[in-house]
């Protein structure tokens, strides 16, 4: 298939379209299957050891005293590391040389910010010696009361939310817009701390040689973990060499190197041996980032005629007692709907916590639940239909910049997902539906939203004498098939069939493809790739068109086509020649050219760039026992160009799940008194299994986005939790008519609130 | 994980000579044993592996009608047993609801009973509690508590027994077959646990040692099979523990309950039978009223441990559905989600 889409900035001899598109199975999938896939863990250099970080148990204090020598004694263990004992570090690990550079636990002291906090590591000859020597430590601590909740101290106006964005936004008249609202809905929600909790581990395999350091560790950001481990150990960026091929997941949690996979590196360089460090499941619930809770008071505005006049949408968040990250939760009220005045809040309140973290979909996740819950009780409360509510205050532009948006199908998507799961007909008031079998039946919707973000990256791509092709770049898969999607942009940049491209990446050794975050990464790291194999490809074009000897002489440059593997003269298609013939008569073995990624400022001061969705569904409640069963999701995204509508639906499939589990599963549950996590296991730690998950439709809205970016992809790591997550929430409501304000929502809330 | 002698016993009489030396644990699958072995909750110096123990594997019809099941029969095998499932079907079902596929084909029948509270504060090594550490406090007491006890529930202790196997055994009146260093012994399941009163720690009948070998269902727990059901509300639709569940068996003669068999499960530190409940049913139509008045009955001395309030409320409703889905019969085969509320239809 070779479909021409017209691209702007688009070189003209590219034709995207040849394997961008098509639904290619994972070209990474037999190997994970087969087990033959090397994650981090599975690493096993000789003469490696093993390192088990002892934590702690308390939330706030110091620790008093460790029994070293019992570890000791204990047969295996080689040595402890402790604030004592420990390779000297050339930068303080709480220095904030950048926004970026969190501040990690390295055994600097002997203070306690944190349950679940690294006091010491043990390293042993087996992991069973190294594991008992960490439960032999028995330390003593001195302890202060900890301060848990979103009530525990003063809050306060954070600095900024997110990556830089004001705490507070106005738009418009706030004070105008409730006193020309007719009706007000004023609601309070609250969201729990959620853990990323990939399926794999933070891991980290280390092997010091001279001042070289070779680590194994899964990593969504290889660049800024070589820089981070650069400056901790005093060492040259390029003197660190990062193996990540394979991440059993990441959410965000390895967009940053954590704590634990430095301790490793010091672990290794304290004893002279390679050094495997693996966080138990319960660790990861501390020195890795967690989406903070919130409460957000919403306030929503509407005329007679059930136009917005104000949403005011203020939102208090935890962050840890020793940094700042803010959950950026109300900004999800920035974009979707038009009204006049909009306002978003955020306060802080410390706690003795980890550093929360971005966590997929990090801020619009939370802020979504609670916007669209809230548009819901709006819409109910004109007495309108919550879809035709949202069409009446569709944003035509970028409600709180004026911006118009450089490609918008939400309304498509509207009308696709609800013609999908037959929405007309839907009764307004709420507990009228029931099947068959007695069972209550809501229906709910959610408007899905998430920026089109893009982070700076690069690539290197080479033509070979035998004409085929390779594609370098420093890329992060986190098991949704990125690589499989940039091989596709990757074969259509250089004009090649898919087998007759290599593709390396996964390795920091390659060009930095920066950030595996924030949905930008398959958009970047694919406009690096594009320019990289138009570099290429001009080079290659100019060799021909110059050559008397070729069929292409005198074509211009602009005038062939690369296809297959082959020039063509692009206004007459019978004429072209090998890229191998090309570069056999140059004399030439190989060809090479390099590009990079990263978002166009012009192009983002004129336009907003959001990918878009409505999604869909449906819940059925046991009228007595108040237990909850999503039974449909459909959803409709659009977000650009699709690269692989396989990994696309699969991304989006993911995402609605999550939404669900966030209505009605997960949640952190933190000992008001102790700041101890007491569900930190994937038993108590509810996610959705297969059986909670209801059959799931999801379309894609074709959308072309001439600024976005060159290959006008917006992604779609994150948006498919948006939406979901308000519309499962809305669809309970609708079919108990009780309205659940504290996520996940739970059996006695619904329960009690039934007649029984 | 600490070191620890490992030891394969060849007969039940070593089995016992090796176990009743002090700090030493049976283990027959670990599905439970080992993740608190690794939490650290449970350091014991020797592990005594029955899996290999020769003739505790099988289910054997005896001659006075009951029903022997050897301890190592897997949960999975004795659900999917086709004349155990039609026999005993609330039993099946309820096994089939608890935990995952994986886990019931490793999970043993003894290692059932054994199993420990799912307390995150009995788990959780940093808190205080009275069974792990007699006398260093309950601090589920004062904690997240709302999937604690409601009934039979003390200062010392709040937790409640897991199990969902446990719940229709205990209202068919199981017996327990235990033997130990003074030989051969038996008791009814549901003497098998303990409520925690001032001794949290002993959560057992059981004397160090002492290994449950079989597990009895007697000749009369069969005369239920037609109308027996285990129901289950957890916080997901599978692999999760029952926030309340109950079974209800019923024998019905002409229109009228003969006789009525209730357990509660997730509501005390035992699996509990609703013996008052029962005797409101004895002789009653089966109808909601008189479910109402048993459920009432069967709730009538629980007590909020903490914010749980709503599981009275809600094992009050959970007993009116297992009645009203028992007294319709039991299903020709086991529900594709045993146990769920969405198996079945939502009654009223």
């Amino acid at each position: 298939m070779t479909v021409e889409l017209s691209l702007t900035r688009d070189p003209a001899h590219l034709r995207h379209g040849s394997n961008i598109g098509q639904p290619m199975t994972r070209t990474d999938g037999v190997l994970k299957v087969t087990g033959k896939a090397r994650y981090a863990a599975d690493n096993h250099p000789p003469g490696m050891v093993y390192a088990v970080i002892a934590t702690s148990c308390i939330a706030r204090g110091r620790v008093k005293s460790l029994d070293v020598a019992a570890a000791k004694r204990h047969p295996g263990v080689i040595d402890v590391m402790t604030p004592a004992h420990k390779p000297e570090l050339a930068e303080d690990p709480d220095a904030k040389g950048n926004p970026f550079a969190f501040r990690m636990e390295l055994l600097q002291s002997d203070a306690v910010r944190y349950a679940n906090q690294a006091i010491a590591v043990v390293i042993a000859e087996t992991l069973e010696a190294a594991t008992e020597g960490a439960a032999l430590l028995s330390p003593r601590y001195q302890v202060e009361i900890a301060r848990v909740g979103l009530d525990a101290g003063e809050a306060y106006a954070p600095p900024v939310v997110g990556i830089g964005n004001p705490a507070e936004v106005r738009h418009g008249d706030i004070d105008a817009g409730m006193a020309a609202a007719a009706k007000l809905t004023d609601a309070t929600y609250e969201t729990p701390a959620q853990y990323h909790n990939a399926m794999e581990p933070h891991a980290i395999v280390a092997v010091w040689d001279g001042d070289r350091l070779f680590i194994d560790t899964p990593s969504q950001g290889m660049g800024f973990a070589q820089m981070r481990v650069a400056g901790l150990f005093g060492i040259p960026p390029a003197n660190i060499h990062i193996n990540s091929p394979f991440l059993g997941g990441g959410f965000g949690s390895k967009g940053l190197i954590s704590g634990p996979q430095v301790l490793g590196i010091m672990a290794a360089k304290l004893i002279g041996r390679p050094v495997k460090l693996v966080l138990r499941r319960s660790q990861m619930y501390g020195p890795v980032g967690h989406r903070p809770p919130t409460r957000q008071r919403i306030r929503i505005g509407t005329d007679d005629a059930g136009t917005l006049t104000v949403i005011n949408h203020e939102a208090r968040i935890t962050t840890s007692s020793f940094d700042d990250f803010y959950e950026p939760a109300a900004d999800a009220s920035h974009t979707l709907y038009a009204s006049p005045a909009i306002r978003t809040a955020h306060e802080a309140v410390r706690v003795d916590t980890g550093t929360p973290l971005f966590m997929r979909a990090p801020g619009e996740a939370t802020g979504s639940i609670v916007l669209e819950s809230a548009i819901d009780e709006a819409a109910f409360a004109r007495g309108i239909d919550p879809l035709e509510f949202r069409l009446k205050n569709y944003a035509e532009v970028e409600p709180t910049t004026g911006k118009p948006f450089s490609s918008k199908a939400l309304r498509q998507c509207y009308a696709k997902a609800a013609e999908r799961f037959g929405w007309a007909g839907r009764p307004l008031l709420p507990k009228q539906m029931r099947d068959e079998y007695g069972f209550l039946v809501g229906w709910g919707m959610g408007t899905a939203t998430f920026p089109a973000i893009m982070f700076q990256g690069n690539a290197r791509a080479v033509i070979r004498a035998d004409g085929r092709g390779v594609m370098e770049t420093g890329a992060h898969d986190m098991g949704q098939g990125a690589w499989t999607a940039l091989a596709q942009i990757s074969a259509d940049s250089l004009g090649l069939d898919f087998d007759q491209l290599t593709f390396r990446s996964g390795s920091s050794d390659l060009p930095d493809a920066g950030i595996a975050g924030g949905s930008g990464h398959t958009a970047t790291v694919g406009a690096a790739i594009h320019n990289a194999g138009a570099a290429v490809i001009a080079k290659l074009a100019e060799l021909a068109t110059a050559d008397q000897r070729s069929p292409l002489f005198g074509a211009g440059n602009a005038g062939v086509v690369a296809r297959s593997g082959r020039l063509h003269r692009r206004d007459d298609d019978a004429r072209s020649e090998s890229y191998a013939d090309i570069l056999a008569r140059a004399g030439i073995a190989e060809l090479d050219g390099t590009g990079s990624g990263a978002a166009d400022a012009a192009a983002q001061s004129q336009y907003a760039m959001h990918a878009h969705g409505a999604v869909f569904a449906e819940v059925k409640v046991d009228p007595q026992l108040g237990q909850i069963r999503a039974t449909r999701l459909v959803g409709a995204f659009a977000a650009g160009r699709i690269i692989n509508p396989l990994m696309v639906r699969s991304q989006l499939y993911g995402g609605m799940i999550w939404g669900l589990s966030f209505a009605l599963h997960e949640e952190a549950v933190m000992d008001r008194r102790s700041g101890r996590i007491l569900n930190a296991n994937l038993a108590e730690y509810h996610v959705p299994v297969n059986a909670d998950v209801p059959p799931m439709d999801v379309i894609t809205v074709d959308e072309h986005d001439p600024h976005v970016n060159p290959l006008g992809i917006k992604g779609v790591g994150e948006i498919g939790i948006t939406g979901s997550a308000g519309a499962v929430a809305n669809a309970v409501f609708h079919a108990t008519g009780i309205r659940v304000r504290n996520f996940p929502i739970k059996i006695e809330e619904v329960v009690m609130g039934l007649a029984g | 994980m600490m070191n620890f002698d490992y030891v394969r016993p060849a007969n039940v009489a070593d089995a016992i000579a090796a176990a009743s030396e002090k700090g030493a644990s049976y283990l027959a699958s670990g599905t439970n044993l080992l993740d608190l072995m690794k939490g650290g909750v449970s350091r014991p110096s020797r592990l005594v592996d029955v899996t290999r123990l020769p003739g505790l594997d099988r289910i054997e019809r005896l001659a006075d009608g009951s029903l022997r099941i050897g301890t190592l029969v897997r949960n999975a095998d004795l659900a999917h047993d086709a004349e155990f499932a039609r026999t005993y079907p609330a039993v099946a079902e309820a096994l089939l609801s608890g935990a995952s596929a994986q886990l019931r084909n490793a999970a043993t029948v003894g290692g059932n009973l054994m199993q420990r509270t799912r307390c995150a504060y009995f788990y959780d090594a940093g808190s205080a509690c009275n069974r792990r550490w007699p006398g260093a406090g309950c601090d589920a007491l004062q904690g997240e508590n709302r999937l604690h006890a409601v009934l039979g529930w003390s200062e010392g202790c709040i937790a409640t027994h897991p199990s969902d196997f446990c719940v229709p055994l205990v209202a068919l009146d199981a017996i327990v077959e235990i033997e130990g260093k003074s030989g051969r012994r038996e008791l009814p399941l549901e003497a098998l646990h303990r409520l925690p009163g001032e001794t949290p720690e002993r959560e057992t009948a059981l004397e160090r040692g002492d290994l449950i070998v079989a597990l009895r269902l007697p000749a009369e727990a069969k005369d239920f099979a037609g109308h027996a059901r285990y129901v289950k509300v957890r916080e997901r639709t599978s692999y999760a523990f029952a926030v309340v569940s109950a079974a209800a068996a019923l024998r019905i003669e002409h229109g009228k309950i003969r006789e009525a068999r209730l357990g509660l499960g997730g509501v005390a530190a035992k699996p509990w039978r609703a013996r008052e409940a029962e005797q409101v049913l004895a002789g009653a139509a089966p109808d909601a009223a008189v479910y109402s008045e048993a459920a009432r009955a069967a709730l009538s001395d629980a007590k909020p441990s903490g914010d749980n309030a709503f599981k009275i409320e809600l094992a009050q409703r959970i007993l009116v559905r297992a009645l009203t889905l028992a007294a319709a019969g039991t299903p020709d085969r086991i529900p594709a989600l045993p146990g769920s509320p969405f198996s079945s239809v939502a009654g009223a």
